[in-house]
């Protein structure tokens, strides 16, 4: 991507909406269980584990790793220009939390599963979009 | 064994609308063509007809016609009828149109799944196109996908294929093996959208859509309409054209139902959906004389061909390869009616049509001596499959 930011069409739910407002302050947080410790994505009303209902979001490091990705090379919404890369990214925490994002500030055909990413957030109106960009404070 | 209770049903009539890119008739036109061819092929007449089943009815943009319309269109008298979208993928609608019958709730269903996407408008957000099943642009799990530019099932089913091609060493060549298939099949298909001959060299140079996907991984939308008749197996010998019968279906969703939380990112839901159509049945993968596979996207076919378990996990690109294995005179013809990529996206239904063409003999590129087809459709969370049989299973 490059120039403007694309169109983001954020549509939070009740129980989604701190993951996009999350990034205000720098952090990304993830739903996690009071009960019994796992991680929670995408949220919801309760611990899908223990049932427990004292689920609320939790900071995490915001690294992680590339699980895959498509480097998109079609235009499917007006705004949004290609080529970009999306990409599924595992988080360090569990890795069963699974992220889609997009890949930047790297060339696209930097990107590779394995890669070793970090969060970074951009601006949307009133969301702060969780991006991954290559891992720049650690060795990969 | 436990009485196989879809073994009660059979297919009597199967039937298609015309076909096209862009013919600019309404759904209901398309499938009240469609039903009335289906109804006598199946010997029967609309006083017969007691059900209706679609997929996925209501629901705006992705369905071609409501159950409802077509109830009222033909002035049907119905003691059941089912639509949604939540179900096995679209084969479910044959699903419920099968336990209908089982249970005596109806006697003859007219199944149909019809498109108009080959006139319809360019996808944008919330339109729900490819898979999403109107929940693209909605809180729904579509939220994590469509504000990173993932607004098509290109992009979701791209990542899986990035990782099997990582995982197994599958290569665009032996991908691109599904889309040369098809298209050779095509050519014998009057209905098939697209029929040039196509190499796999044509294949590899063609744009890319979502890498690794290109534009021939992608099947190309149409307008039409496919209708079968799900009849009681008593029906059978009143069949002029043939009863096929359902031997077993698939209808397993174990996994978590999400195009991007399910475990493994190189299988996707048909791998449990499979697995549960071979544990009701005593017949085997080696039983199977031709294979219908969902190609909405070419990596799909792939996943169904390891889900179907006609060659082990991360095989099928070797298996596909040269196209031997899956050709007219392979082990196992695949789409021989060339499938959603050349012949048309008609949701699934065109393989269920294939299949019961070949049960009876008279498909286009027939396989000889057919007895026992598998049909396996859809993608992500949304699979179902049928394992059909020359008369009553």
């Amino acid at each position: 991507m490059s120039g403007d930011n694309p169109p983001r069409f954020v549509l939070a739910s009740p129980e989604s909406e701190f993951y996009w407002r999350s990034g205000a302050d720098g952090r990304l947080r993830i739903q996690r269980c009071g009960e019994c410790s796992r991680w929670v994505h995408p949220p919801g009303p309760a611990c899908p584990f223990c049932h427990s209902r004292r689920v609320g979001p939790e900071p995490v490091a915001g690294t992680g790793t590339v699980a895959t990705y498509t480097i998109n090379r079609k235009e499917w919404i007006p705004g949004f220009t290609p080529p970009y890369v999306f990409a599924f990214v595992e988080l360090d925490e569990d890795p069963t939390v699974r992220i889609g994002t997009n890949i930047v500030d790297c060339e696209i055909e930097e990107v590779e599963i394995g890669m070793r990413v970090e969060v970074l957030f951009e601006e949307s109106g009133e969301w702060h979009v969780p991006l991954f960009r290559p891992a720049v404070t650690e060795e990969s | 064994m436990v009485e196989r209770m879809e073994r009660r049903a059979v297919i009597s009539g199967a039937a298609q609308s015309e076909v096209g890119r862009r013919l600019y008739r309404t759904g209901i036109d398309l499938t009240v063509e469609a039903a009335l061819r289906a109804v006598e092929d199946a010997g029967l007449t609309t006083a017969d007809i007691d059900g209706v089943s679609t997929y996925p009815g209501f629901g705006g943009s992705f369905g071609g016609a409501m159950g409802a319309e077509l109830h009222e269109a033909l002035r049907l008298s119905l003691n059941w009828r089912s639509a949604g979208v939540e179900t096995a993928g679209p084969l479910g609608a044959v699903h419920n149109a099968i336990l209908a019958v089982a249970t005596g709730l109806a006697r003859h269903v007219l199944v149909f799944r019809t498109v108009v996407e080959g006139s319809g408008g360019p996808l944008r957000p919330g339109s729900g196109g490819g898979g999403g099943g109107g929940m693209a642009g909605s809180a729904g799990p579509f939220q994590f996908m469509i504000p990173y530019g993932a607004a098509s099932a290109a992009c979701w089913v791209a990542c899986y294929a990035r990782r099997h091609m990582h995982d197994y060493g599958t290569t665009r060549t032996q991908l691109g093996a599904i889309a040369v298939n098809g298209r050779a099949n095509a050519a014998a298909n009057p209905k098939a959208i697209y029929t040039d001959p196509m190499t796999i060299d044509d294949y590899l140079a063609v744009r890319m859509v979502s890498d690794p996907l290109c534009l021939y991984d992608c099947d190309v939308p149409c307008d039409g309409s496919t209708a079968v008749v799900v009849s009681h197996r008593d029906h059978a010998p009143d069949t002029p054209a043939g009863a096929v019968g359902v031997n077993a279906m698939g209808t397993a969703i174990r996994g978590r139902p999400s195009w991007d939380q399910f475990d493994d990112l190189t299988s996707m839901m048909m791998r449990h959906t499979a697995a549960s159509m071979w544990e009701r049945t005593e017949l085997t993968v080696d039983d199977v004389d031709t294979a219908q596979l969902y190609d909405g996207f070419s990596w799909l076919t792939l996943a169904w061909i390891e889900a179907m378990g006609f060659c082990g996990k991360g095989e099928s690109g070797a298996f596909v390869e040269g196209g031997v294995n899956i050709g007219p005179d392979g082990s196992a013809p695949l789409n021989t009616s060339g499938g959603q990529l050349s012949a048309g996206r008609l949701h699934g239904f065109g393989h269920l049509h294939e299949a019961v063409m070949q049960l009876r003999g008279t498909a286009n590129i027939q396989v000889p001596g057919c007895e026992v087809v598998a049909v396996g459709a859809g993608g992500g969370p949304e699979t179902g499959c049928l394992l059909l049989t020359k008369g009553p299973s």
